[in-house]
């Protein structure tokens, strides 16, 4: 039940550096006027972010295109995707992933 | 109270997230206080995976918070993003709705924000706290169980947090009028951030990815 210190000070960094982005933008412009284009450019950002970090997690591995033969992760997304767009619920799309991935690391071996 | 309510359809997503994210910090060798001390005060799951996993790779302390600082630059993404609908509030009360911003309770903030040109700081409150708990309980839960679970990568659990943005990105896409558009951008930020990975430009590879793509967007769009 004891807290290192070194990880103690990660922490404490770690949640520092996740709070100034979440609340900076939302303090800032709720005084200052957002210009339109800023808006329109805006309501692509959460799409393309969550994209960007979906490719990264099945495309890449440390800087590398993984082998499509070798990437359980790749497989495991297309169920998961066929979920989602069926069930449209999180958790459905979130349990079929995990159990798709169990699945196929345990055949790919 | 009916902030509350609409986080309940997303509660049971963040609970296998939480759980798994808890399971992972355990594994990793983080004690239970730590996983506590970590879900409640960082309140992450994308860091609290890569805190786990560098951690357990022994990495240095600079190497892990700036990692996790630049996945969670998209927090200004989504700050702004929803920063039109609190222009009511004052700055400390945007503080406070913005220190528990999360992927989920900004989707479905923008969700209910479809159609309005305000959201209530009251129903946020209720969203943001009561994803806030449920996170919470989710994290020791899984820390609790994962003593017994020597191999969490055996049960996909790492699966977890891909597998949730891509139902956060499906879900986001069938509520905008222009899916097409919406669409290309998305499959835009995986080529980029494909190239970009490639690139070695190693976590900035998704803030430059999402810049490109969603300012890709705004050009196709001025072009139609």
């Amino acid at each position: 039940m004891e807290v290192r210190w070194d990880v103690f000070w990660i922490i404490m960094g770690s949640a520092l550096l996740t709070f100034i982005p979440r609340v900076l933008p939302l303090m800032l412009f709720s005084k200052i006027q957002i210009p339109m284009w800023l808006l329109r450019w805006l309501e692509y950002v959460p799409v393309a972010v969550m994209a960007a970090l979906i490719g990264q997690e099945l495309f890449m591995a440390d800087n590398q295109l993984l082998p499509i033969t070798h990437n359980p992760a790749l497989w495991a997304a297309l169920p998961t995707i066929a979920v989602a767009i069926w069930t449209r619920s999180l958790l459905g799309t979130v349990l079929v992933g995990i159990v798709a991935m169990m699945i196929l690391r345990y055949l790919m071996g | 109270m009916q902030g509350v309510k609409d986080c309940i359809p997303t509660l049971l997503g963040y609970l296998s997230i939480g759980f798994a994210a808890g399971v992972i910090e355990i594994t990793a060798g983080l004690s239970l206080a730590e996983t506590a001390l970590l879900s409640l005060i960082v309140y992450a799951g994308s860091a609290q995976f890569i805190a786990a996993g560098m951690l357990a790779s022994s990495g240095s302390a600079t190497a892990i918070i700036f990692t996790i600082f630049f996945v969670n630059l998209r927090h200004l993404l989504l700050s702004a993003a929803v920063s039109p609908y609190f222009r009511h509030l004052t700055p400390l009360k945007n503080m406070w709705i913005g220190s528990l911003l999360t992927d989920e309770s900004f989707g479905v903030a923008m969700t209910r924000a479809i159609g309005r040109k305000t959201l209530s700081e009251r129903w946020m409150h209720g969203l943001n706290i009561t994803a806030y708990l449920n996170w919470f309980v989710a994290n020791m839960a899984g820390a609790y169980f994962g003593r017994w679970i020597t191999n969490p990568e055996r049960l996909g659990l790492d699966f977890a947090l891909p597998a949730m943005f891509i139902g956060l990105v499906v879900l986001q896409l069938m509520q905008r009028k222009n899916k097409k558009l919406h669409i290309n951008v998305a499959i835009i930020a995986v080529v980029c951030v494909i190239f970009a990975s490639m690139a070695s430009l190693g976590s900035m590879s998704v803030i430059v990815a999402a810049v490109i793509a969603a300012t890709m967007g705004v050009v196709m769009e001025r072009w139609k």
